[in-house]
């Protein structure tokens, strides 16, 4: 008797998934057409977050790497948006500009922090982003805690200047996830996978496992920084304080354990979830924050896969599959 | 400075520099001992339970909180108050490690990092609604002790309060050593440590022996937040300052190992002496640089902690 059976990636609903992203890309971006200012303003924010979410889940979800620290990266993202610019450079070439030099210092710090354990990494990051918070702060361009503006922002007029940020805030969004759903299903992909399950069996069958993590540290990096400079376009002031802030990293805990770590869908849902909820709690000031603290505490503990793993586990669908199927399809005599 | 002192010749005026110099590092010593009171019971919990926990500075503001409201609502002076908010702090780490710590550990080591994390959040931003935005201290409680000092030969001055901070972590680290040592729950926390599983197939009961240790790690806990709310001032998100000073100590002294806090501490603070005399906002810079400075020589030189370079040096 043999079995014959075939290895697929697409399933129909990932099929329907696909061209149901593919649309609302498309909706998207014909969305200010349509759109008032103060929606589009809160839609830029939005794909903030989910670059945020994505990115914060790339690393802890798939690199086994919990940062407290990402903070620094979205504070390096603006501080050198604000330099480029200063400097020159046109603001929306500045974003991008910033964001490859954060890459290049994560690449650099990650021959360092790489190298810490667990919990160890997770606070020495923070004490890392406090360290360059400090650092920003001795530039005089920045003075200190009073900050600085994105002066050459007001060469564009104000509605001109909202629709732009948000098409590159939009492309910004669908780049970073293009990216980071193609490094998933290349033959990195399957090593970072084999790392989120087992770091040590992963070495066991020949996994670079530095070299991985690595990847996913700078790509991380790259995309918070990325995050950081397209919200300095849009609030316009540099304040390090409220860059560098803790919180940040909080946000991304948030709607990554909320959405589902380890799951590229999860990250995605979480974001849209944190948005939600913001704007309609947002106000509520303090206890809001409660709230999200209270979200992550009882997430961590009683549903660690979150919203979209609980959602994958009872339909068993996947919209981005990322891994392989076996599909039985008979037996012959 | 009179004029008969500016004529002296310059010898006169690098001893009065020497003496500053001798001051500054007794202060930094001094600040030390209070970093390691904070940090050991970041240790203390990390050795028993491989916890780090991100809630602890935030727990030693809520018992910096306790005293403050004893004393200001109750006229409690806070030394008096220490004998409720310490057995209140134990209880409250008993209950963290049976009802949140312990599920949280059985789900890898990143899940407590996460767990914390948000438990820090929740108490920082309660705190803020109970107790509103304002600086707090306790020193007005405590008399004249916040600024008495003894006044040592060479015009040098060394506050009463500081001797008492540094006298304190000293026993306390002192006492957990022995208890470690030497009584029964003591050996069975070390235990379980060591291997959990197997300290429960002699017969060791590792829920009771961890919980056992978050209490006695709050305890000191509540020590930290009282010396830091009599020697300086604290609101409701001083929580992360003092998490990150703790981390950097215990990594400085070698994660885990009690004394190594005490080295880890005044290394912190004479490093961070050393930035604010180089420039003016360089005291925090100063500290983590030499957190970074030592987790590079850890990693590149492969030496465990700088406890253990030193004992190389003297082997």
């Amino acid at each position: 008797m043999i079995r014959t059976f075939a290895i697929e990636r697409w399933t129909p609903a990932s099929r329907i998934g696909f061209v149901a992203i593919a649309i609302v890309i498309a909706a998207l971006a014909a969305a200010p057409a349509m759109l008032n200012g103060g929606t589009l303003d809160r839609l830029t924010a939005l794909f903030v977050y989910v670059m945020l979410a994505a990115m914060w889940n790339a690393l802890a979800g798939y690199g086994g790497l919990v940062s407290i620290g990402q903070q620094m990266f979205f504070g390096l993202g603006a501080y050198f948006t604000v330099r480029l610019a200063d400097a020159g450079i046109n603001p929306f070439a500045s974003t991008f500009a910033a964001a490859f030099v954060v890459a290049g210092i994560a690449w650099a710090v990650s021959y360092f922090m790489l190298h810490l354990k667990g919990g160890e990494f997770a606070i020495g990051m923070w004490v890392l982003s406090e360290f360059t918070h400090l650092l920003i702060n001795l530039d005089r361009l920045i003075q200190g805690e009073t900050g600085t503006s994105l002066i050459s922002m007001n060469a564009y007029g104000a509605d001109i200047r909202r629709t732009a940020l948000y098409l590159v805030a939009l492309a910004a969004m669908v780049l970073l996830l293009g990216i980071l759903y193609a490094l998933l299903r290349s033959k990195s992909g399957a090593a970072i996978q084999a790392i989120r399950d087992n770091e040590l069996a992963a070495t066991s069958v020949g996994v670079d496992v530095i070299q991985t993590k690595r990847k996913l540290f700078v790509l991380a990096a790259f995309g918070i920084g990325l995050a950081g400079a397209l919200w300095l376009c849009s609030a316009l002031t540099f304040q390090p304080k409220t860059y560098f802030s803790v919180q940040w990293t909080a946000y991304m805990i948030f709607m990554v354990l909320v959405g589902g770590i380890g799951k590229f869908e999860g990250a995605i849902i979480g974001a849209v979830l944190f948005f939600v909820i913001e704007t309609w709690f947002g106000a509520a000031g303090v206890w809001y924050l409660i709230g999200l603290g209270m979200a992550a505490v009882i997430f961590s503990l009683y549903f660690p896969k979150g919203i979209w793993g609980a959602i994958e586990q009872r339909f068993g669908v996947t919209f981005l599959p990322i891994g392989y199927r076996l599909r039985i399809l008979g037996d012959r005599k | 400075m009179s004029p008969a002192k500016k004529s002296r010749p310059p010898i006169s005026a690098s001893v009065e520099a020497l003496i500053e110099m001798l001051s500054n590092l007794i202060q930094a010593i001094f600040l030390g001992g209070y970093y390691a009171m904070i940090a050991c019971g970041l240790s203390f919990m990390f050795s028993v339970m491989r916890i780090i926990n991100l809630a602890h500075g935030s727990l030693a503001i809520l018992s910096a909180y306790l005293l403050f409201v004893l004393a200001s609502k109750f006229g409690i002076n806070p030394f008096v108050g220490l004998l409720i908010v310490i057995p209140l702090m134990a209880a409250v780490g008993w209950l963290l490690q049976r009802y949140l710590l312990d599920r949280s550990a059985r789900g890898g080591e990143l899940l407590p990092v996460l767990t914390t994390f948000g438990l820090g959040i929740v108490l920082d931003n309660l705190m803020f609604q109970r107790f509103g935005a304002d600086t707090r201290s306790l020193a007005p409680y405590i008399g004249d002790l916040s600024w008495d000092s003894y006044t040592l030969p060479g015009g040098l001055f060394v506050g009463k309060l500081q001797i008492l901070i540094l006298v304190t972590v000293i026993s306390v680290i002192g006492a957990l050593q022995l208890f470690l040592r030497r009584t029964q729950l003591g050996r069975s926390i070390r235990a379980t440590a060591m291997d959990p599983d197997t300290a429960g197939i002699v017969g060791i009961d590792a829920r009771r022996a961890s919980a056992a240790a978050a209490a006695i790690a709050m305890a000191t806990v509540a020590l930290a937040g009282a010396f830091l709310g009599m020697r300086a001032t604290f609101d409701p998100y001083s929580g992360a300052p003092q998490l990150l000073s703790a981390f950097e100590a215990t990594v400085i002294g070698g994660l885990g190992s009690l004394w190594g806090t005490l080295v880890g501490g005044i290394i912190l603070a004479v490093a961070q002496t050393v930035g604010a005399s180089v420039h003016p906002q360089g005291f925090l810079l100063g500290g983590h640089l030499a957190f970074l400075l030592v987790l590079f020589f850890r990693l590149y030189l492969n030496r465990d902690t700088v406890l253990a370079w030193f004992k190389r040096r003297q082997a």
